[in-house]
Order: structure tokens, then sequence, then C-alpha cells
């Protein structure tokens, strides 16, 4: 919505016109050139319907081959952390995701920290980047960070169990939870909204600080506004997947067929697959990022920082004002290296102008 | 009124209550206690079989032909013998095991006049419909899964946990605590004392190690308490039995395989009770979904030795074989329960109504409810204590026996004051 300006230009007025109105428009063209990035980690125990929302979502295919384990395998199962890169294309604008998924969570007799692993992993990435940004060359650097986690209730409970609770509030702090009642064709729609104001009461009760969607600027229109409204209302959202089409009212629709009916996931009288698509795709996705950014990771760098400065404090070792990051050293083949491309890299550039010349010159 | 096979005349071909006898038509309301008399009755259709003596004189002697029949007779009816003793005031002989290769069967209709054998039928029938039925069942599964919604269901009537706690909280329980409610249920004149055991708690924490053990463990005590009266010198007439009869355990409508919970649950309980596997809130899964599901959860099964009911090993002759490898085929059943009434082409039905369509719980083409209901109350009801009698409490006991013959010490104090307390005499008994 904000790439749309239409500014007025009134006559009289053109020597006060400066023309930086249209930058909104040449980050659009240039972002659209780079293409976007989104990690979407997906957790919750098995026979949820995760790989089939995933699926649903984006349109593809993740795990064609998937094999379940049985059940003498799973007992021993750890939690595991398996990753899957797609790369999406739509009218011009290009889009890398990444899908972690999380096999093994909560599927064990024992389930104590079975969050550790995921933690484990986000840490991880954060800390990637943080080494990748203190580092001398950051032309290049690959953002790893999970943007959003979906994070999949069971409608089988009476709300939030034990393991879910503890869940998010491990995770609460360094990523953006957006918990979602699956398989939501199991409960009529009373028994839904029982749930929905269920999970509403014991995550305020428990303090979870879940994703909360941002308010819309007070100067758009009161549709937009309303639309905003419910989509709060309605959350956590109740989702159902489907990877099978079926004809319903004289249409080909996702959607699962039983002896009682049809459910069409996108029918949004029948769940709520609809609204966490536009969010998470059409409205959020920008704002699931910046979220990361500006909050998780600054809150992950700050802690780091801190740490850092404390073990030098107790070290003893000089007080300076400016700490001073302990930077990945890399060895000496990866620095020749860096200096070999970075020169590949500038004599390209240099070509590519001379020729950009040339084409100039010709042309005139 | 039920209709009584005389006898001599050929068996049913099937017990009532399968899908291809004569199971005579219910309200549809009924939960049909009534059809657990016919369960009650197989031990007297193979009263059949008995041998009429040739000589005949007054004393009508009723020896039965094959001795596993004593067995059964003695379980049921212990109480009718000394009843029919007193009545027709004949001395009869102790019932003795005879060899097999005796005369054949002699035909009612070849009898001269009219003996009136089958009107112990009749007297069987009014003391258990005097004295009532028991039933104890346990059902376990992680909270949400609709349990006590199942058992109201089954049962026509409010007797879960949920509907008779008053101030009921849906709060996870931090301990497994197993909690019974008793109620006694009248159909038709038949009243049956049904006991349900709520498992509150199981595999709901985080850490569910071991949440299997209080369930073990009460198992075993209303073993041990059966046990205790059983040895008791003057013992009560009717040892009241709260042993658990049937375990319905409740999976989740996962769509992928047993979970190790499950597996070690069943495998633990399965040597002790009698457990009916069912998949619960099935209305999650299409019927593609629900045939794969069952396949892989039968593999897992089969996998890891675990035998639910009805054990393949139990199964008495070739028709119950036949009864029960169809049962077999189709455990765990898919279920759905729910205690509200729509309409559904002018008929009100049990079923939960969605904005895709209204799932009835008692059509077989939506879900297994009914096969579950038939095989738990219409048509294996007397099935499952039996088992339990006479398999589950008798390798209890034998443990048991073995395990203070071990010790050198005796049961108890009450062993020694029945004075002859011989082990094989009191197996002899049973």
């Amino acid at each position: 919505r904000g790439s749309e300006i239409c500014f007025k230009t009134q006559p009289g007025h053109d020597k006060e016109y400066v023309g930086f109105a249209t930058l909104p428009n040449q980050v659009h063209r240039k972002s659209v050139k780079k293409g976007f990035d989104f990690t979407l980690l997906v957790a919750g125990e098995s026979g949820l319907g995760k790989s089939t929302l995933v699926n649903s979502l984006f349109l593809t295919d993740l795990h064609k081959d998937r094999k379940l384990l049985n059940a003498e395998e799973r007992i021993n199962q750890t939690v595991e952390i398996t990753k899957h890169t797609v790369d999406i294309e739509e009218k011009g604008v290009k889009l890398k995701l990444t899908i972690v998924d999380t096999p093994g969570f909560g599927d064990a007799v024992n389930n104590t920290e079975c969050w550790k692993p995921i933690t484990d992993y986000i840490d991880q990435q954060f800390e990637q980047y943080f080494r990748d940004e203190s580092g001398l060359n950051r032309k290049n650097i690959q953002d790893n960070r999970v943007h959003c986690c979906l994070y999949f209730i069971p409608p089988f409970g009476h709300g939030l169990r034990p393991v879910d609770v503890q869940f998010m509030k491990a995770l609460m702090e360094k990523v953006n939870v957006v918990p979602l009642i699956s398989k939501a064709d199991c409960l009529t729609p009373g028994e839904m909204k029982k749930m929905k104001d269920r999970v509403r009461e014991e995550t305020d009760k428990y303090g979870l600080k879940v994703y909360q969607f941002p308010d819309c600027d007070s100067d758009e229109d009161e549709e937009f506004k309303q639309q905003d409204r419910e989509l709060k209302e309605s959350t956590p959202f109740a989702v159902i997947g489907s990877n099978t089409v079926v004809e319903a009212r004289g249409q080909r629709v996702r959607g699962r067929l039983y002896p009682w009916g049809i459910v069409e996931v996108e029918n949004p009288s029948h769940c709520d697959f609809v609204k966490l698509r536009n969010m998470l795709i059409r409205t959020h996705m920008h704002d699931l990022k910046d979220i990361t950014c500006d909050v998780h990771y600054e809150n992950y760098r700050a802690q780091c920082i801190q740490q850092m400065t404390s073990k030098l404090t107790q070290d003893n070792r000089v007080e300076s004002p400016i700490p001073i990051l302990p930077l990945s050293t890399p060895d000496v083949e990866t620095e020749k290296l860096i200096k070999m491309k970075d020169e590949e890299l500038r004599r390209m550039q240099e070509m590519l102008q001379k020729m950009q010349q040339q084409m100039h010159e010709q042309d005139l | 009124m039920l209709t009584l096979q005389p006898i001599g005349q050929t068996k049913p071909k099937s017990m009532p209550g399968s899908k291809q006898g004569h199971l005579p038509h219910l309200p549809q309301s009924a939960c049909d206690l009534s059809g657990v008399w016919h369960t009650v009755c197989p031990c007297l259709r193979k009263l059949s079989a008995f041998e009429v003596n040739s000589d005949l004189t007054t004393n009508v002697s009723i020896k039965p032909l094959t001795s596993d029949l004593q067995l059964e007779v003695e379980v049921e009816a212990s109480v009718q013998m000394e009843e029919r003793e007193g009545e027709d005031g004949v001395e009869q002989p102790p019932l003795c095991p005879i060899d097999p290769n005796t005369q054949g069967i002699i035909k009612g209709r070849d009898l001269f006049g009219y003996v009136g054998i089958e009107a112990v039928l009749d007297q069987m029938r009014r003391k258990t419909m005097k004295a009532g039925f028991e039933f104890n069942i346990m059902v376990v599964g992680q909270s949400g899964l609709g349990k006590s919604t199942l058992v109201n269901t089954l049962f026509k009537s409010k007797v879960s946990r949920k509907s008779c706690t008053p101030n009921y909280e849906e709060k996870i329980s931090k301990t497994v605590n197993l909690q019974s409610i008793c109620h006694v249920i009248e159909e038709k004149g038949v009243k049956m004392k049904l006991t349900v055991i709520d498992t509150p708690g199981f595999g709901d924490q985080i850490n569910n190690e071991n949440c299997w053990e209080p369930i073990v463990k009460y198992v075993n005590e209303q073993y041990e308490k059966y046990l205790r009266e059983e040895q008791h010198v003057n013992r009560k007439r009717r040892i009241p039995d709260t042993r658990v009869h049937c375990c319905v355990y409740f999976l989740p409508a996962t769509g992928h395989r047993l979970r190790p919970i499950d597996v070690e649950f069943m495998k633990r309980l399965g040597h002790i009770v009698s457990i009916v596997p069912v998949i619960a809130k099935a209305d999650t899964l299409t019927m593609e979904e629900r045939l794969e599901f069952k396949q892989r959860i039968r593999q897992d099964l089969e996998a890891n030795g675990i035998r639910v009911y009805p054990q393949k090993e139990y199964d008495e002759d070739a028709e119950d074989r036949i009864l029960n490898d169809k049962i077999r085929e189709n455990i765990p059943f898919a279920v759905v329960g729910t205690d509200k009434e729509h309409q559904v082409n002018g008929n009100k039905v049990l079923g939960r109504k969605t904005k895709w369509g209204i799932i009835e719980v008692e059509n077989v083409a939506h879900c297994e409810f009914a096969n579950l209901r038939d095989l738990l109350i219409r048509s294996h009801l007397q099935d499952l204590k039996d088992v339990t009698h006479n398999i589950h409490y008798e390798t209890y006991r034998v443990r048991r026996l073995n395990e203070s013959n071990a010790n050198g010490l005796g049961l108890s104090a009450l062993s020694l004051e029945n004075g002859t307390f011989d082990k094989n005499e009191a197996e002899s008994q049973l």
C-alpha cells in the first residue's frame, strides 16, 4: 500500500517541487530486482498438519519424499532441525523462502527442554549475522535469521498445554511467534470460539508475548480499519491445510472431502487460512522482518555485547570505553580468497563501466 | 420378551449382536442392555449338548458333555446350582468332567415327555435380572480427546466425571490420579452397575515418563482385593467386582503412527487388562487417511507385540474366530462422540454440526461409534468380563501365589484358616 504514491502536481508550484516523492518507487524497483528472502520456522507435534499447511500457503510441495518414522524409531528420536529452501517468483518479484522444520518436537515420552535445539538454532543464526555484521567485508551478508515462527496448537485439548506454554515462553524473546490452532475442521464453530477465547486468556495469564499486528495508521480508510480489527479479533488463527483439490459448488478448490461434507481451505467461513496467508505474505511480511531486525536481533546483540564486556572487566583487561569486539579472525586462507574475490569484483565493475561508457558514446 | 432356544435344537448360526445375526430391533435411543442377556446365554446354549441317561429313573442326572462347560457354568451360575437342587428336591450327582467319548446328543423331541431343562434359562435370567450386571470401564488418554463425551454417548446418560462433579474445571492436573464414578443404569428391567474410571493427567505433562504406573498399580490393586475376598473363610455370595473389565485407550487422530507414549502404555497394560484402542475425534480424518492410519497402527501394534482385545489366543472356536477376525480387521475404531441432537432429514440424530455438514455419530458411513458400542455393550460385554476373570485375573493370581510360595509365607493369615488350603483344590474350584 505504501508504495503507491499519487503525488499531486499543482500548476505554479513546479519551482518548489523537488521530486523526492518518487523515492518509494525507486526503492520498490530496487527491491524487486534484488528479491526478498523470508525464513519461516514451523514447530509443533507431529501429525498436526504443518507440512500440509506450508504446502498450501506457498502452493509448493516441499515434502514429496518424506518418510514417516515408525513408533520404534521414534522412541529414540531427538529434535532435529531441517531446512528447505525454495525460490518462488510471481509477477517479476522473487522470493527466496526458507522453511525450517522441527521434526521430533514434542513427540517423545519425556519432552523436557525439547525446544532447546530450536532456541539454539535461532541463536546460531543471530550469532552468525552478528559476526558477519562486525566483519570487514559486509557486502554479501546472508540473512538467515528466523523471521517468523508458526506454532501449531493441537485442537484436541482445552487450550494451552504445559509444553505449549514453555515453548512460547522460551521463544517469545527471540522470534515472532504466531500461534495457530491446527486441524480446525475438528471443532464446531461454538467449540472454536471457546478454544480461541481460552488460548487468548491463557496467553495473557502466562504473560506470553506473541506477535501483535501493528495498529493501522489513522489515515487509512474505514474499510481497512474494519478489516484490521477483524484480523486482530480472530487470533489465534484456526487453520486447515490441504494438498488435494476437490470439486465443490461447481469449482475446483483446495479442500478435504468427507462423507458429511467438503471443507474448503480458502473459504473464510470454514477456517482462517485466508487471513493467515494475507497476514503472513501479503500485508505483514515486511513488518515481521522489521521486528526481527529491530527488536529481536538487537536484543540478542545487546545481550551478547553485555556478556562480552562483563567478561572483559572480569578478566581485568584494559578498560576501554568502546568494547573491543572479539572479531572472528578468519584464517589466512579465507582472507586471501576474500581479497581475490574483491579484486575480481572490482575488475568486473570497471569493465561494466567501460562498456556502459562505450554504449553511451555510440548513442550520442 | 426374549425367545429362548429350546434345548436340543440347533444352535443359532451366529452370535446375536453380530452384523449378520438377528439383533432385536430396538429404537436407536435404547442403550440396549437387554442385549447383554444374549451374551450370557452362550454358556447355556452349550448346555443343549447335555446327555440324558438312557435308563431313566426319577432322577434326572445332568452331566455336561465336555469338560470346559463346567468352567462356564460354575462361573456364571454358582448360585443357580444350589437353587436347582432345592427346587426339584431331587438329589443330583455332582458335576464332574466326563471323557468326551460318550454317546451322542439326544434331541429334545426324542425324550419321552417334556423334562423342562430349558426352564433353567428362565431361572437364570430371573436371577441375573434381579442381581444386575456389573461393568467397570476405564478410559485413558490425554486431556481433551473426548473421553467423557464418548462415555456419555455410549451409555446415553451423563455418567462421566465431568457431568457428575460440581464445579468441574478443565485444568490439567500435575499427576495422574484415578477417579471412579459409579452409576446404576436401568433399561427394560435390566440393571447395570456401571463404574467409569477416569485418568485425568495422563500424558499431559512435558515429562510423561512413568505416567502409566498409577494405572498399573490401580489395576493390580483391584485384582488383589478380589483375591483376598476369594480366600476368606466366609466368602460373600457375590464378591464385589471392582476389577477393570475393559480399558478404552484414546489415540489422537494424527494420521501418522503410534506415538512412543502409546506404545509404552499398551505394552505394559496389554498383559493385565483388555485394551480397546480407539481413534478419538476422528472427524478430522478423511476416509483414505483413516484407512491408512489404521493400517499403520495395526502394523505398529504387531511390531511391538501388543495384543489388544479381542486377543487371537482367546478365541474359543471357529465361530468366535470369524467374528473376532472381523473386529480385528477394523480396530482401532474411529469414533466421534457428542451429546447434542440435530435434525437431519426429519429425524433427530446425535451429531456434530459444522459449517460444512453434520457428522452423524450413529451413522456407520460417518464414523465407527456404532461398531464400538456394539462391541462393548451389545455383543462382547460378557466376554470382556469373562476374559478379565478367567485370564487376566488368573494370571495375576498364579503370579501372586507363586510369589507367596517362594517367600515361604502364606498369602495371608486367612489362607491358613481355610484349613486345607491346597493350591490345587483352589484352582480346580475355579
